[in-house]
């Protein structure tokens, strides 16, 4: 695909975010949760990549510190900008991230929660322009016109305030708002969970269309399989605080080398009564372990139905990240012995 | 087999309108609603948020909000060995509705964190709902309530007994609301999307529970849900709802391999299916759902359909075009067939 240069945007290495846990009166800290627990990964420039995983797993803490939203524990964000400078971000202060934030945006979850009710449209999305100082008066309104109607709003709505805006409405706001400033790396949060089907299908239209207009790239957060499939060129796969697996999209639902992966890909519900049937689908317990204390050895272990004793439970022997095949990545002890199932197996018809 | 409509129903809802009067006019969430839903069978209601499927769900059991209140229509609950009641004539706070309510027809709510009480252990509630409507002790009831928590799946019911919401995950919560949804052997459970909230892995344990259960006992369930994944998971019966009308009703497969509403046609074609690939471009619905307030003339879909003949559907009310038993659309496009015919 000639929309990927193949020059990497962000290189993230040994992510970690610590939130302490605090109790007593006196607020003493006992212990820590880690929800991202040394993360390494690279975003080619133009690409989309995924970052699925149940809820509690550390997508979304992941997005926010690529963001710098958080300040991330320890770890290094390497971000390439428009001159191929590299400057690492983790570090950086409030003042010197000014200039990267222009170029790092993210689009929130929750179109309700996530726009001021106080501000107009014009305010919302002209906003981050007065905030970098790049437009201002009559200029501003133009930009934000030009904005509100590329995503689909017509501007003379433009004074008019979110709650007169329907869901789908609201998340167009939200991705004029991030885009408005041209950046080059957009962080979508789950853009498309809170939205009915039929208006789901028109934004991840528009954010592909976006994509290609404005050579962005971007990091898809979605715990949603089928929606990442259908956008997404690579996949990340988390599993308390570490990528379980990492692939090009179509290798990843073809041939999950972990565990985790089989299972995820097996709990989508298939859209086609005839497929219905109890043998397909792998069931893992539903109780996600405590991320301020992940089980010994694989974290995983304590939920696969291959894991074996003595070799996954071990304390201190977690499985690395490592090449099971070409550009794909899997973090588990006995991938090289199991044959895993995917969806799109065939037969699958009754 | 016998047509599924005559093979005995449980409850039919007929003609039904759920109204909310507001300052700003009247908001019609329910309007003119026909289901039914026959002994031992799931009939999943599908549709977009705002389409009233959620307040056909409460008005079964009387649970509408102020202002909303049941304008016209009937409810009718088929008891066995007894004459049909029309639960939308009763009086939503009466004894008899209260006692029907969690004893014969139970109800599972979508968000199983908000739905259950910080204040008391999930036990007390369990065991409130035992002895609402069962002469038992104590202890009886505490032993009837463990029974429930291992019926659901729940690991260590023993310990989990006295756990309160906030310490179990949403999955957990959610067998705990089953478990009390359960306890009075009700003959149909009202699911109002049930595993919204939870994540794949768990929904798919939650689905296989509730069908499992299902199963078991031979309850009717009202499954309420706008993800046609877990409708072709495990529905019997679909009923498409837009707007506050019923647009189709048929059997699951009828619906995903026959569809034969316009908006049926373009929900099924909205959603990502996996194995597709990536980039394909998914159809749309253009426009938005339009807010229950305004309403549009004719046929509710019409602005939104690509089918829509101008001068027909933005007049006319579409008339329900029956294709069988429990087979049915409302579409002009239909009936115009039928009349070619």
């Amino acid at each position: 695909m000639s929309r990927i240069t193949g020059d990497p945007i962000l290189d993230v290495q040994d992510l970690a975010m610590r939130f302490p846990v605090k109790k007593g009166l006196f607020g003493r800290t006992v212990g820590h949760v880690h929800a991202v627990d040394g993360v390494s990964f690279t975003i080619q420039q133009g690409e989309t990549l995924g970052l699925v995983g149940e809820s509690g797993c550390g997508k979304t803490t992941l997005g926010r510190s690529v963001a710098r939203i958080l300040e991330p524990t320890s770890g290094q964000i390497v971000y390439r900008g428009r001159d191929g400078a590299a400057t690492d971000l983790a570090t950086l202060g409030r003042r010197q991230l000014r200039p990267f934030q222009r170029d790092i945006r993210v689009v929130f979850q929750d179109p309700f929660s996530s726009l001021n009710p106080r501000m107009t449209l014009l305010q919302i999305v002209g906003d981050p322009l007065r905030a970098h100082g790049i437009a201002a008066g009559g200029e501003l309104e133009d930009r934000v016109a030009e904005m509100l109607t590329r995503v689909g709003l017509s501007p003379k709505y433009m004074r008019r305030y979110p709650h007169a805006f329907s869901g789908g409405e609201r998340q167009r706001v939200n991705i004029a708002r991030a885009l408005i400033v041209h950046p080059r790396l957009v962080i979508a949060d789950e853009p498309v969970s809170a939205l009915d089907v039929s208006v789901r299908a028109q934004i991840l239209n528009l954010l592909w269309d976006l994509q290609d207009e404005f050579d962005l790239t971007y990091l898809f957060i979605s715990h949603d399989l089928s929606v990442v499939e259908s956008i997404c060129d690579r996949v990340a796969v988390m599993y308390l605080g570490r990528i379980a697996e990492l692939a090009q999209t179509a290798e990843l639902y073809a041939r999950p080398r972990h565990p985790y992966t089989e299972a995820l890909l097996s709990a989508v519900p298939v859209p086609d009564p005839r497929l219905r049937d109890g043998d397909r689908r792998i069931r893992i317990a539903d109780d996600l372990p405590d991320p301020a204390d992940p089980p010994p050895g694989c974290r995983f272990h304590s939920r696969c139905r291959y894991a074996e004793p003595g070799t996954c439970d071990v304390p201190g022997s977690e499985p690395a990240l490592g090449a099971v095949g070409p550009e794909h990545l899997a973090a588990c002890h006995l991938t090289d012995r199991l044959t895993l199932q995917s969806p799109f197996d065939a037969p699958r018809s009754r | 087999m016998p047509p599924p409509n005559e093979r005995d129903p449980l409850l039919e809802i007929s003609g039904l309108r759920t109204h909310f009067s507001t300052r700003e006019g009247t908001v019609k969430a329910v309007d003119g609603a026909s289901l039914t839903v026959p002994r031992a069978t799931t009939v999943c209601v599908v549709g977009e948020s705002g389409c009233g499927k959620s307040v056909t769900a409460r008005s079964v059991l009387g649970l509408i909000d102020h202002p909303g209140k049941i304008v016209a229509g009937e409810i009718r609950w088929h008891r066995t060995d007894r004459e049909p009641l029309d639960l939308a004539a009763l009086s939503p706070t009466g004894p008899e509705l209260r006692s029907i309510r969690g004893r014969e027809i139970a109800m599972v709510f979508q968000e199983p964190m908000a739905s259950l009480s910080p204040m008391y252990t999930v036990g007390d509630q369990l065991m409130e709902a035992i002895r609402l409507h069962k002469e038992v002790t104590k202890d009886e009831a505490r032993s009837m309530a463990l029974d429930l928590l291992r019926r659901v799946g729940i690991p260590r019911p023993e310990q989990r007994f006295g756990a309160y919401s906030f310490q179990l995950s949403g999955g957990m919560c959610q067998r705990i609301m089953i478990a009390i949804a359960l306890a009075c052997d009700p003959a149909l459970l009202i699911a109002d999307e049930p595993t919204t909230a939870l994540d794949v892995t768990t929904q798919a344990r939650i689905i296989d529970l509730l069908r499992d259960i299902q199963a078991e006992t031979g309850m009717s369930m009202l499954f309420i849900t706008h993800d046609l994944g877990v409708v072709a998971e495990i529905a019997d019966e679909v009923v498409v709802m837009y707007l506050g009308t019923v647009v189709e009703r048929g059997g699951v497969d009828e619906i995903f391999h026959d569809a034969k509403h316009p908006y049926t046609k373009a929900l099924l074609g909205s959603i990502p299916r996996m194995g597709a690939g990536t980039r394909q471009r998914l159809t749309t619905i253009r426009g938005n759902v339009p807010h229950p307030s305004d309403r549009p003339s004719g046929c509710p879909f019409h602005p939104r359909c690509g089918d829509a003949v101008p001068g027909l559907c933005d007049v006319e009310e579409p008339p329900e075009v029956v294709f069988g038993p429990a087979r049915s659309a409302r579409c002009v496009l239909h009936a115009m067939e039928r009349s070619v015919r």
